[in-house]
């Protein structure tokens, strides 16, 4: 009996922390080996990467400031996958998030802070939520894809951020040289948390986040729903649960978050908009939020890895000459460890049984995009 | 609105319209898309879902123009491009087959992979270079043929990959509908398990097709960097990759429809180029949306017709 806890508890510590470390470990193994095909060292571009994401002077704040768009993204994503949802768009909800936010601080005047930032914050949210409802309608009333309709909104996304932006576009600043939004007012910009760093009130936001989002998620109807739909779509609509009707929720809260993340980085970070607003963060989400197994807790520890990732990346390049690019091939290769129990049991030669694969496209990936919907949900119908 | 700036610029757009100008211009387009989404036909119709095409692509793209940039010569370039999708391809195929990685995971992963992989190389070995380039395929004009008035222009008068897209195109379709290879594939797609008792080898077929996949994917990685422009830029593909799995789904899985899907997503492309042109008062960033809304409006409005092969994206574990 002891020892079956203790089996039951050592196996539970190896999917939680081995695997990861695993993963994380062949991740740089991988990008080592890039890094020697493209004739530069790998310790020195390790030790830049480390130093330039936390011994350096300011580096840790920095690296902090990194963090805060992670935890939000990684949330979101990890949402989704909660559903069975494979939400890669979190980068145009993103943007979109970042659109809404930087439109209330620069055209909002006269509000005092404690009602401009929250009406900011709120305008990206809903920003986001709107443009990741999209795919999520799309699937409950047409069972379009969503890895196929969220990717396709990226770069809709992308456009609608250089039209408004660029080339004296709407939201252009036609006094600045370059494409860009002009400043959003003092009164929406987040207060800075440490005095002579970037680091903002932006980090208290993410750390409120988490709690607040496994409480939706574990302790809600609308989580249980959203947990039901993602383990069996098909029991979960005999229990009768509006299938179609909670994947629209869980994408809009999905794009919320990533939506808040991008209005985040506005108020707390640039404090305009730029018209090449080119980040990648919401694609970097993907590998926090498998990293994170999806587990909003472990979402901290993760983006808080990337995030240093990501801060330390550009003094790597500096100094080493190191593509920040690398980055991805380290991400790449801890999300295809994680989401393979079965190639590390292959490759470490472990005996006990792996757990179960990871299932992201519970139903069979495009099978379940291309197959019509089982029982086309009307949503009129499901919101009754 | 739209219907209404068009209106207003039409007679300007018919004097100025080269309709023979923008069906050369749909073919040539339709390359990448085309070569692409027939590889996801050869995949898909054997039961693996491959997203990583767009990955594919932009890696040979990469690998196409390196190796044409060293070896002088175009043609290495076009069979590297080829040889490395076919590498890549078999990544996703020992994960997806072997260690039943979830297919759109290890799709992901590979076309996360390949803007890694070729963001770190570009900017070593691509960047900062002033070698002479290696150019872009030639144009070859057929013979006779190309001589046929309007015809010849749109469909004689191409480059080399362009040639063996339109080739392609028939090649595919009487593999997967005319040879026992093609049958055996369906099955594997299609029921597993049956195809297994009736003594095919699945993993094996699903190998070679999500490999051969992987050749033409490698071909429509050619296309972007020397078939077009003689260089590479990072991520060149720009989610063509994707767009030829919407193109994929459009033609229900199969080659020929593939081939008009991407015809379609590929016009929607030039004509959002020759609009500008044109002068039409339509923002160019709207013009540039068109295929990927096309795509969103195909993929939701085709489901209810289009039928996927039956066991598409179930790794396969005999018991």
């Amino acid at each position: 009996m002891v020892r079956a806890v203790l089996g039951a508890a050592r196996g539970r510590f190896r999917d939680a922390v081995m695997l990861p470390v695993i993963s994380l470990f062949c991740g740089f193994a991988v990008a080592a080996i890039a890094v020697l095909l493209s004739g530069a060292n790998p310790v020195d571009a390790f030790v830049a990467l480390f130093e330039g994401a936390f011994t350096n002077r300011n580096a840790l704040p920095e690296t902090l400031v990194s963090t805060i768009p992670y935890v939000f993204l990684g949330l979101a994503v990890a949402a989704g996958f909660r559903a069975g949802l494979f939400n890669i768009g979190a980068e145009g909800q993103f943007y979109l998030g970042a659109l809404f936010g930087v439109f209330v601080g620069f055209r909002v005047h006269g509000v005092p802070g404690i009602a401009h930032i929250p009406l900011a914050v709120m305008a990206g949210m809903l920003g986001g939520c709107l443009w990741g409802a999209i795919p999520g309608v799309l699937k409950a009333r047409f069972g379009a894809h969503e890895v196929i309709t969220t990717i396709m909104l990226n770069y809709v996304a992308f456009l609608l951020t250089d039209w408004l932006i660029n080339n004296r576009g709407p939201m252009a600043d036609l006094r600045a040289s370059a494409p860009k939004t002009p400043f959003i007012d003092l009164s929406a910009r987040l207060p800075v948390l440490l005095p002579g760093t970037r680091l903002h009130l932006g980090l208290l936001l993410a750390l409120a986040a988490v709690p607040v989002v496994w409480f939706l998620l574990e302790r809600t109807t609308i989580g249980f729903r959203i947990r039901a739909v993602g383990l069996n779509a098909t029991a979960a609509r005999a229990a009768g649960i509006s299938v179609g009707w909670t994947l629209v929720t869980v994408m809009g809260i999905s794009g919320a978050l990533a939506g808040l993340a991008g209005a985040d980085e506005i108020l707390g970070v640039s404090h305009f908009m730029p018209a090449a607003f080119s980040t990648g963060l919401g694609f970097d989400a993907i590998a926090v939020a498998l990293l994170a197994r999806s587990n909003p807790w472990a979402i901290l520890p993760a983006a808080f890895l990337f995030g240093a990732m990501r801060s330390g990346a550009g003094f790597m390049q500096l100094e080493t000459q190191v593509s920040t690019d690398l980055i991805s091939i380290v991400q790449a290769t801890v999300i295809m460890f994680i989401a393979a129990p079965l190639l590390v049991r292959w490759m470490f030669r472990l005996r006990q049984t792996p757990p179960a694969p990871v299932h992201i496209a519970e139903a069979g990936g495009l099978a379940a995009a291309t197959a019509p919907p089982p029982a086309p949900t009307s949503l009129e119908e499901t919101a009754s | 609105m739209i219907a209404h700036v068009l209106a207003a610029d039409l007679p300007g757009l018919l004097r100025q319209a080269d309709l023979v100008g923008l069906a050369t211009a749909t073919i040539v387009a339709a390359t990448p898309l085309t070569l692409a989404a027939l590889g996801g036909v050869m995949s898909e119709r054997s039961g693996v879902v491959n997203i990583a095409l767009e990955g594919i692509m932009l890696t040979t793209a990469f690998v196409g123009y390196a190796a044409a940039l060293v070896t002088h010569n175009l043609a290495a370039g076009l069979l590297a491009a080829i040889v490395s999708g076919m590498l890549i391809a078999g990544l996703h195929a020992v994960l997806s087959i072997e260690f039943l990685v979830d297919q759109i995971v290890s799709g992901t992963v590979i076309n996360i992979l390949a803007l890694g992989i070729t963001g770190v190389f570009y900017r070593t070995f691509l960047q900062e270079q002033n070698v002479r380039g290696p150019g872009t395929l030639p144009l070859w004009k057929l013979p006779l043929l190309g001589d046929i008035p309007i015809l010849g222009r749109v469909l004689f008068s191409h480059q080399a990959v362009t040639y063996a897209m339109l080739v392609l195109v028939v090649v595919v379709h009487l593999i997967v509908f005319n040879t026992v290879w093609g049958l055996r594939t369906r099955a594997c797609g299609e029921h597993p398990m049956a195809a297994d008792t009736a003594g095919i080898n699945v993993k094996m077929v699903r190998y070679v097709n999500v490999l051969a996949s992987g050749a033409l994917g490698g071909l429509g990685g050619a296309y972007f960097s020397i078939q077009q422009i003689g260089n590479f830029l990072p991520n060149i593909t720009g989610g063509r990759g994707f767009v030829a799995l919407a193109a994929m789904i459009f033609g229900k899985w199969t080659p020929v429809g593939a081939f008009l899907a991407s015809l379609l997503f590929a016009c929607a492309d030039a004509l959002g180029a020759r609009l500008q042109t044109y002068g039409v008062r339509i923002p160019p960033q709207f013009l540039s949306m068109l295929p990927y809304i096309l795509t969103i409006v195909v993929v939701a409005g085709a489901m209810g017709r289009a039928i996927a092969p039956a066991a598409v994206g179930r790794p396969y574990r005999k018991s």
